[in-house]
């Protein structure tokens, strides 16, 4: 959550409720909305990084709010965040040490481990056309996130025929 | 509905013979919907040309509604064809010298529905996937995409009680996906067979059953099941479905 709240202050400075109402009005349904608590310890640590800075402000018949803004340090390191690519997928995922170590523990043989996780993959498809079905059309950000896990689905269960046509 | 016993085809390729399907026992009933997933070479496309008898099996037996099909000749077949199966081919074969809108009409007319009948079935399958403005088009003038969804046009257009598919999203992008997932699953709904070929694990996961082919056999068979992760999920937990 760091990067997204530094990314919020370099817009304009925000106390912590203001903050998540903003996360939410962005991402919509598309990301889960974190709670407020989980916004003040980010904040904190954030300030203690030196990457934001608290002022007061005095509000009349409530108690002070502190109001975050961005410092140089903070901009940089949104700067940096921002040019650097993203993390691709990891292909050696759980399912792949399974169809490794298989043989050699006599768990389950190949086949049978990759036409299990096929039926698994499909059932996930399932419900990802369900949601995408439910989604508000509106709803841009959410229904591209959904797309690209359906994309990333779909390449998985390529990638388990290539498994299945080679290590039969 | 669709019951197949030890079904075998080998084709003689110079000399060689090449096994693409390898003993298939395949039982389909009325009204399910099948999806045939495999690499590509499993002898998918094979099978389901045997199905609508447009590939001669070498041995095994083909019934379909409780009758022997397997032996039938060429002119038996097309009328069954006429009658009751729809069939979408890999690479559509649209016939050339016609519009967009008379490839559609001519099954439903082959079937013996009146022109009216034919036409207003055409506008209905047309409508429904997007292609209303390209009636009157040949299909040399269409996009790879258009050319498959007028290929799905036309064999739902006699309403065929079986709708055999060999990859019918192939050439798709995920929008006109969409529209022939909506319109299977009102064919699907209205309790016509369907045996749909397809890579597309979207396609798949609307089928009641799932069929994995490898060289020519069946490795597994099984009903899609259902996952859920919370009874009323946002998009939010698709960042948690992919880790
Ligand atoms: N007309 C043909 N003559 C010779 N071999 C063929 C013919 N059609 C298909 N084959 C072979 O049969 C096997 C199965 O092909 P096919 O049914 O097209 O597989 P799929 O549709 O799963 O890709 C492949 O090895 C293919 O090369
Ligand atoms: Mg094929």
């Amino acid at each position: 959550m760091r990067p997204f709240l530094l990314a919020l202050l370099a817009k304009e400075p925000a106390h912590g409720y203001e903050l998540k109402q903003a996360l939410e009005q962005i991402f919509g349904s598309a990301y889960p909305s974190p709670n407020i608590g989980q916004i003040y310890v980010t904040l904190g640590r954030l300030e203690k990084d030196g990457l934001v800075r608290a002022v007061d402000v005095e509000q009349s018949n409530r108690p002070n709010k502190k109001v975050y803004y961005l410092t140089a340090a903070g901009r940089d390191a949104l700067d940096a965040w921002a040019e650097e690519p993203a993390e691709g997928p990891r292909v050696r995922d759980e399912f792949f040490m399974k169809l490794v170590l298989a043989p050699m523990t006599g768990i389950a043989d190949r086949m049978t481990l990759i036409n299990r996780q096929r039926r698994h993959y499909i059932a996930l498809m399932r419900d990802l056309n369900e949601l995408s079905e439910r989604t508000d059309p509106a709803d841009r950000v959410a229904l591209l996130l959904i797309e690209g896990a359906m994309l990333h689905l779909q390449a998985d269960l390529d990638w388990l025929d290539r498994c299945q046509e080679d290590l039969s | 509905m669709v019951n197949t016993v030890n079904l075998v085809k080998i084709y003689q390729s110079g000399g060689v013979p090449v096994p693409a399907v390898r003993g298939v026992d395949l039982r389909v009933e009325a009204g399910e919907f099948v999806a045939i997933m495999g690499p590509s070479g499993s002898g998918k496309s094979t099978l389901v040309h045997m199905l609508g008898g447009l590939d001669a099996r070498t041995s095994g037996e083909i019934w379909l509604d409780g009758r022997r099909a397997d032996t039938l000749g060429e002119s038996a077949w097309a009328l069954l064809r006429r009658q009751k199966i729809g069939f979408v081919f890999q690479f559509f074969n649209l016939i050339a010298n016609m519009t967009v809108a008379d490839n559609v009409e001519l099954p439903a007319l082959l079937a013996g529905a009146s022109p009216r009948e034919a036409r207003e079935r055409r506008e209905h399958l047309l409508g429904a996937l997007g292609l209303t403005g390209r009636a009157d088009a040949a299909p040399a003038q269409l996009a790879g995409g258009e050319q498959q969804r007028v290929a799905l046009a036309r064999a739902l257009a006699n309403k065929p009680s079986l709708l055999l598919a060999d990859e019918p999203t192939g050439n798709l992008d995920s929008r006109n996906t969409r529209d022939v997932l909506k319109l299977l699953t009102d064919v699907h709904r209205d309790g016509q067979t369907i045996i749909l070929v397809t890579h597309d694990a979207r396609v798949a996961s609307l089928a009641d059953r799932v069929v994995s082919l490898l060289d020519g056999q069946i490795v597994d068979d099984g009903a899609v099941g259902t996952f859920r992760r919370r009874p009323k999920g946002t998009a939010g937990d698709v960042v948690e479905l992919r880790g």
